[in-house]
């Protein structure tokens, strides 16, 4: 799989620097945990990345792509997904809609292909049965014709993550996806995460709880002010003072 | 904002093929909408990357110009002495003259933008406009091109309202301006507000009743004078009404300022 990787990235909001100079590159796989202090750069950085910010200064590849200057639509079609940190669906539409919409390349989203309805059938045939699989997966597939806002939380992070899976991803990046959730939620998701490890998808999450870091992450990369201030497996990183400090300040 | 501009254009083009190249109604109704959707990419690609009242505004402004252009470009459009003259719609030899045939025409022209609306409104490309709606950024998120989308569906939009500009123009054979000017799209507005936004019967619940509701009036007894005027203060009342009451309108499924 092609590798993920950013150089000399600066982002300045009004004077406040989010994003200092920062270098990064991603494993091709695996859980890769974002921790740092409130303020640290952290959604910043996911949000340069995946074409929703554009960096002042630096560049992002995925492989040989250059994706810096890329839209966010344009990314996605990369393969690379993302959720919100704050929660982002379709709430007024059901459960199965949401990651229908998901699915990517369909004739029916063209003009001439809704209006001509020339194989539209079968394609959506295709991808219910690809978003059944999908929500029967994250264990939501008695939910696929309730409305997405008639879930609730941590249901709705798992469709959430279902949409993403539903693009055909290889990379996701998740904003907190256990924050707020029933503990039982948690791991359920966390469950779903080394699950997708092992389908070798590359699983990149924010995350404050550094006892769900220790639990799943491969590698964890720790920011505060803008810059990365040590990365490495979490056996060796977290068991390092000044680390913890920064992080518990 | 800009509705009317868009079916003043359909009118205007429709009839001035029709006069000077001669051709078949269908054809220039064709030719009038292809023209009012590639005007609206002059207009959307630019101002939809406006959002919310600013759109508006923008729409507002092409409004105007058009009207402005249709009233003073007089080599073309003769200005405010409008174009007289416009042949009734002949369709394969058949002249329509009488108003059952009007009816029939108007008909069959409602039908084929419902299906047109309905048909996208039930497909993934419908399922895309209402995630764009609802969230352009997790529509982004997901890889669909929000700008593309919202373009496409501003100039079927535009279209849709340019057919019925030429049926316009046909029906009555003389245009002049004062025909497209913001009072007919803040008409359309208000058929969307009172019927209800998101839902393909919305708009036609909506259209029936503020066509039919000043109609009815003249059964009541009013001169139809004062059935004119009275028209603007019932339009006025019902959406104030609606907007405080039912913002999603009658069978709606979007609520306005939800």
């Amino acid at each position: 799989m092609e590798t993920f990787r950013c150089n000399g990235l600066n982002k300045t909001f009004e004077g406040v620097h989010a994003l200092i100079g920062l270098d990064l590159e991603f494993p091709t796989s695996g859980i890769t945990a974002i921790i740092g202090p409130n303020g640290a750069g952290k959604t910043t950085l996911i949000n340069v990345l995946t074409g929703f910010l554009r960096p002042d200064l630096g560049h992002c590849f995925l492989g040989e792509h250059e994706t810096t200057e890329l839209l966010p639509y344009q990314v996605a079609r990369l393969g690379v997904a993302r959720t919100f940190q704050d929660l982002r669906l379709i709430f007024q539409v059901s459960v199965l809609d949401n990651v229908l919409l998901a699915r990517q390349h369909q004739i029916g989203e063209r003009l001439l292909g809704a209006l001509l309805q020339f194989g539209i059938a079968n394609e959506e045939a295709r991808n219910r049965d690809a978003a059944i699989r999908l929500l029967q997966f994250v264990g939501l597939e008695e939910k696929i014709n309730e409305l997405a806002g008639e879930l609730s939380y941590g249901q709705q992070k798992l469709l959430t993550l279902a949409c993403c899976l539903a693009t055909e991803a290889k990379i996701l990046f998740l904003d907190e996806p256990v924050a707020g959730v029933h503990p039982e939620m948690a791991s359920r998701i966390l469950f779903l995460l080394r699950q997708l490890r092992e389908d070798g998808k590359l699983v990149i999450f924010i995350e404050h709880n550094i006892g769900i870091v220790r639990e799943v992450a491969d590698l964890v990369i720790v920011m505060d002010a803008g810059k990365i201030i040590a990365q490495g497996p979490p056996s060796e990183v977290l068991e390092r003072h000044e680390i913890m400090e920064v992080y518990l300040a | 904002m800009a509705h009317a501009a868009f079916y003043g254009l359909g009118a205007y083009t429709s009839a001035l093929i029709t006069l000077h190249f001669g051709a078949p109604f269908l054809l220039s109704t064709l030719m009038g909408m292809m023209a009012a959707a590639l005007i609206s990419l002059f207009i959307s690609l630019p101002s939809l990357r406006l959002h919310d009242d600013y759109f508006v505004i923008a729409t507002f402004g092409f409004q105007m110009i058009i009207f402005g252009v249709l009233n003073n470009w007089m080599d073309v459009t003769r200005g405010p002495l409008g174009i007289p003259g416009i042949p009734q719609p002949a369709i394969f030899g058949w002249v329509i003259r009488s108003q059952i045939g009007f009816v029939v025409l108007s008909s069959l022209l409602a039908i084929f933008a419902y299906s047109i609306v309905y048909r996208l409104s039930a497909s993934p490309f419908g399922r895309v406009l209402r995630a764009v709606r609802e969230d352009e950024i997790f529509a982004q998120s997901l890889g669909k091109n929000t700008l593309w989308f919202k373009v496409l569906a501003f100039a079927i939009s535009a279209a849709l309202a340019a057919s019925a500009g030429s049926l316009y123009a046909h029906y009555i054979t003389f245009i002049d301006p004062t025909s497209f000017t913001i009072m007919e799209s803040i008409l359309v507005i208000s058929m969307v507000i009172i019927g209800g936004a998101g839902s393909p019967w919305g708009p036609l619940i909506g259209a029936l009743i503020l066509v039919i509701l000043p109609e009815a009036l003249r059964f009541v007894g009013f001169p139809s004078t004062v059935a004119a005027n009275l028209r603007q203060i019932i339009y006025g009342i019902l959406l104030v009404l609606m907007i405080i009451l039912r913002p999603r309108g009658l069978v709606g499924r979007y609520g306005f300022g939800q």
